[in-house]
């Protein structure tokens, strides 16, 4: 009983402390905090995959969050058509070079053996590289001269941002099968510092490819599922049905705008979640835990282990991926320099340990729970860091303590990984072992 | 009188009970095996004289002085010298710091004792200053037994000491084994090898599920028609 | 970076440019890479350390240099309040080794009250490794709350033992060289402590104990090596390490917390490449690494000038890879070793 009464309780928790940001603070404020916790408790569905159903480290869940960023610029945002004019041709070329390179890498290997196959494929691809540059730079150059200051880029294909979210799953995907190939079935910990690699890689694309991402100058305006506030004010019967409640156009079309984006996000995250279930509890979830319990055993049995974790990496990058392209379709910006590590790798993480490691509910409730820390951590830094230095006389180390107050933030989310992992190992709401692997409870 | 004793031991692995009050006994400069086949408790029966599994009953004793309660290591500085069967050197440790590494609970000097490791096995002081993950099986079963002898244990312990190595390098072994046995140290051993353990035994224990089924010297359980047929092989 | 302007190449001087081309690939290439590789080198000795005692790669390890460095840089200026200096040295080779007491202090405390309860358990390697990440978030906070998340630039003394104009001058050659105080002093540093760690591990009885407990833990335990002893010592090596590389980091660039978390990649690269668990191949790694970068990301243009006919000179920069993908030099390097000798150089372990 209390398998399904516990988690209920800590949801119904949550769900009363959002609610009383909504009557002590403001409902704009409470869906705010919602719309990110939901996209958090996609994210960290994903890491879950990995992590409670594979045991694999992913250290760079920001990179793959960013993946699915730039989906939304490049499907959501109109084309720039003088920019493909000005440096299409080129950048085509650049392409068929990348091909080239393939294919000619792939014939070498072909060909050779030993160490003499290591280098002649390393010195193709230097090459090839080289080759794509010449293409690639005055491509570049062309693009990024049109019009600059709102557009020097390609822009997209100006298709509904919708469309954004799976192909941004589709990109982290990409992405975690390359690394996957090369870090998984060596020590666990590799896998957790090449993907740190990647991480930092692909951020320094987007946040220097300026051709495809505008780089550090962003890309505003992306076109938005959910109408806008403005366009609520002008809806006759949202307007009313605020009215009703008591509340002013504006704020009503606000929270309708929020809630637009909730039900949206609410329906994304209902559906992973759906699957996620299934998967854990069909034929293939058994097996993927039996790997993690014991992986030696597994090999023994003749289970190809580094494959199946190549799928779930794959597939829980995916599900990064998505959470990363609904993100920015949010913010309605896309903002490489907003990618730090702490942010979106190890709070992610951190939702994962505190909510339960292995069960999806748990991770869900993970996201909600971190997230509304991390936002709250910054009033109540604040507070704390004024109580405290009322208590001093004004000077070198009262200002101190004032300015250091958004440094709670690091330091409660460490706070919360350290605890959890000593004295709650298994999260908020743990994994539900099968009945066959659960220890006596007696001796 | 009798070197190390170990007297009704029971112990096993969660609950479930491998040894059943089994006595085991060494005197000084003797060498006591125990065999048996496959299963029959022999490495229970090592750990639990090491103390590296609690006991349900029995107790040990090491020259009269109870040590039931002692920890391995507290074990190793009373006097108990051990060889795992697996993993017993250090591999990126040349041969001579895999030495020192056996004195480390020492505080005077141990050259002497170093000295006469390598007296004993010649060809470690060749190989002094090689890693001993580089040598062959054999030599690195000799570091391992040249390890042990370190802290000049009163008790020498061999697990299985010459599993998987050649027959020849398994005769220069027991050859060896025989050679410690002279200087005055006792050496309890388990052995798959049977036969050509009990040849060398003053002692002989034959375990039979967990359990002491012929107790006798080497030489006795070799001429035992019953040992012979059961457990040698005719 | 941009390229100086040099004198057109004439035929008539053609030693003198070929002194020029060596002159300008010191100073922009050797010059910056041994230094860098210097505190890579450092950086990765301490994870490599940390890696072949406690079993985990220590994600921890960055925040820790930015820890020390921080620490370091508070001694600093109250020496500089004080009126306390060692010029023309800088004032941090004085506070280091308090830096360093101090950041002991830390990881000492780190492991009484965290990694030790794992350690006695025998979690798995990768529940440390997650524990680390939480120790990284409390170190973090811990040197932001002491010095904030600004740049700092905490080198005095004399800056330059090699002035560009003092070069040219001395040389007469078009191009310059410098040579800065903190570059010589990393390398000299970097010598210094790692022939006396590599000193240590090799012919001290705790350095030795320290290798037989990360060759084989049981048999170490049984010889009566005590772990408690091994693992403290390690992590004080480890804290000194870290903060030694900080701080020369921080004297040869300039301090930001935020660097000291980006340059984690390089010094796991650096260990890896060099094989992981090898003090050694970590202090060749973090060279290697550090060369690579360097020269894949420099425009080569300014020293192909001097070395080619005019005609032949290429028109591009001739670079690579632009300076804001330098991580990718050591992402890269990384994935070739994994693919080709997951081992490292050295060989290291894998499982």
């Amino acid at each position: 009983m209390s398998r399904i009464a516990r988690p209920l309780a800590l949801y119904a928790v949550m769900a009363s402390l959002i609610v009383a940001v909504g009557f002590i603070q403001s409902w704009t404020v409470a869906l705010s905090i919602t719309n990110l916790a939901l996209i958090s408790a996609i994210m960290t569905l994903g890491v879950n995959i990995q992590w409670g159903y594979g045991g694999l480290f992913n250290a760079g869940i920001v990179g793959f969050a960013a993946l699915g960023g730039v989906a939304a610029v490049l499907v959501a945002m109109p084309p720039v058509t003088d920019s493909w004019i000005a440096g299409g041709t080129n950048l085509g070329l650049a392409g068929l070079a990348i091909l080239g390179t393939i294919g000619a890498a792939v014939f070498v290997r072909g060909r050779t053996h030993g160490r003499r196959r290591t280098w002649a494929t390393l010195f193709t691809i230097l090459a090839g590289y080289i080759v794509m540059r010449i293409f690639l730079d005055p491509a570049s150059d062309a693009i990024e001269a049109i019009n600059p200051s709102i557009q020097g880029y390609l822009g997209g294909l100006g298709l509904p941002v919708l469309v954004a979210w799976p192909v941004g799953g589709l990109f982290a995907a990409g992405a975690a099968y390359l690394v996957g190939k090369v870090a998984l079935g060596l020590r666990a910990d590799y896998l957790a510092i090449a993907t740190l690699g990647i991480a930092e890689i692909i951020l320094a694309i987007l946040k220097n490819e300026n051709w495809l991402t505008r780089g550090v100058k962003n890309v505003t305006g992306i076109p938005r599922p959910i109408p806008s506030e403005r366009t609520f004010q002008t809806i006759g019967w949202v307007s009313e049905l605020g009215h009703s409640f008591g509340l002013s156009p504006a704020m009503t079309a606000a929270i309708a705008n929020r809630l637009g984006y909730a039900l949206l996000f609410l329906l994304v995250l209902g559906t992973i979640l759906w699957l996620a279930e299934r998967a854990l509890n069909s034929p293939w979830g058994r097996m993927m835990r039996a790997i993690r319990d014991n992986q030696d055993a597994a090999e023994a049995m003749g289970k190809d282990v580094t494959r199946r974790h190549l799928q779930v990496f794959v597939l829980g990058s995916a599900v990064v991926g998505i959470a990363g392209a609904m993100l920015v379709t949010l913010d309605g910006q896309f903002t490489p320099t907003a990618y730090t590590p702490l942010r979106y790798t190890f709070v992610i993480w951190v939702m994962v340990i505190l909510g339960g490691s292995g069960n999806n509910w748990g991770a869900v409730l993970g996201g909600f729970v971190v997230w509304y820390t991390w936002v709250m951590a910054e009033p109540i830094g604040n507070h704390l860091a004024a109580a405290l230095a009322d208590l001093l006389p004004a000077g070198w180390l009262r200002s101190h303590i004032l300015d250091s107050a958004p440094h709670l933030r690091p330091f409660l989310m460490g706070m919360i990984l350290l605890l959890c992992l000593r004295f709650a190992p298994r999260g908020l709401i743990p994994e539900r072992r099968a009945p066959s692997t659960r220890k006596p409870e007696v001796n | 009188m009798n070197m190390l004793v170990a007297e009704n031991l029971t112990a096993g692995y969660g609950g479930v009970d491998i040894l059943h009050s089994c006595s085991f006994a060494v005197g000084a400069g003797e060498i006591a095996v125990i065999v048996g086949p496959n299963g029959a408790g022999k490495s229970t029966a090592m750990k639990a004289i090491l103390g590296m599994l609690p006991l349900r009953t029995g107790r040990v004793t090491l020259e009269g002085a109870d040590i039931t309660g002692l920890s391995p290591q507290a074990r190793v500085a009373a006097g108990m010298g051990f060889v795992p069967q697996n993993d017993n050197v250090f591999p990126t440790l040349t041969v001579e710091e895999n030495l020192e590494m056996g004195a480390f609970i020492r505080r005077d000097c141990y050259q002497d004792t170093m000295e006469s490791v390598y007296a004993l096995f010649p060809v470690l002081r060749e190989k002094r200053r090689q890693p001993a993950g580089e040598l062959s099986g054999g030599q690195r079963q000799q570091v391992a037994v040249g390890r042990a002898l370190m802290t000049q244990p009163k008790v020498l312990i061999l697990d299985e000491p010459t599993a998987g190595v050649s027959p020849i390098v398994m005769d220069e072994l027991f050859d060896r084994i025989i050679d410690i046995a002279r200087s005055g140290l006792s050496i309890l051993m388990v052995e798959q090898n049977a036969r050509q353990a009990l040849a060398i035994a003053d002692r002989g224990y034959v375990l039979v599920q967990g359990r002491n089924r012929f107790t006798a010297s080497g030489e006795t359980l070799l001429a035992d028609p019953e040992v012979r047929r059961s457990f040698l092989g005719g | 970076m941009p390229i100086r302007k040099f004198a057109v190449p004439s035929s008539e001087a053609e030693i003198p440019d070929f002194l020029n081309a060596i002159v300008l690939l010191a100073n922009f290439v050797v010059i910056p890479a041994t230094a860098y590789g210097a505190q890579l080198a450092l950086g990765a000795l301490g994870v490599t350390l940390v890696y072949s005692v406690l079993r985990f790669a220590n994600f921890a390890h960055g925040d820790l240099m930015a820890f020390g460095t921080a620490a370091t840089i508070l001694i600093v200026w109250l020496f500089q309040g004080w009126g306390v200096s060692l010029a023309p040295l800088p004032t941090a080779i004085l506070a280091l080794p308090l830096g360093m007491i101090i950041t002991c202090l830390l990881a000492l405390g780190t492991d009484r009250f965290v990694y030790r309860f794992y350690r006695h358990q025998r979690s798995p390697a990768i529940v440390f490794v997650m524990v680390s990440v939480g120790v990284m978030f409390i170190y973090n906070a811990l040197t932001r709350f002491l010095i904030g998340v600004d740049d700092r630039r905490f080198e005095d003394g004399e800056r330059f033992i090699v002035t560009v104009i003092g070069f040219r001058e001395a040389t007469g050659l078009d191009q310059g060289l410098a040579l800065r105080t903190s570059q010589v002093l990393t390398v000299i540093v970097m010598v210094l402590v790692t022939t006396a760690v590599f000193w240590f591990l090799r012919s001290t009885r705790t350095g030795k104990s320290m290798r037989a407990y990360s060759d084989n833990e049981d048999l170490a335990l049984l010889s009566g090596i005590n772990p408690d002893r091994v693992v403290l010592v390690t992590w004080m090596l480890a804290a000194s390490l870290a903060t030694i590389a900080g701080v020369l980091y921080g004297l040869d660039k300039s301090f930001r917390p935020f660097t000291y978390f980006q340059i984690l990649l390089p010094i796991f690269a650096a260990a890896i490449v060099g094989g992981i668990g090898q003090p050694f191949g970590a202090v060749a790694g973090g060279f290697i690494i550090a060369f690579s970068e360097v020269a894949l990301t420099y425009a080569w243009r300014g020293f192909l000038t001097h070395i080619l006919p005019p005609d032949l000179i290429p028109a591009g920069l001739v670079q690579i890879l632009s300076v804001e993908y330098k991580f990718a030099v050591s992402f890269l390097i990384l994935v070739i070793v994994l693919l080709v000798r997951p081992t490292g150089i050295i060989r290291g372990r894998v499982f």
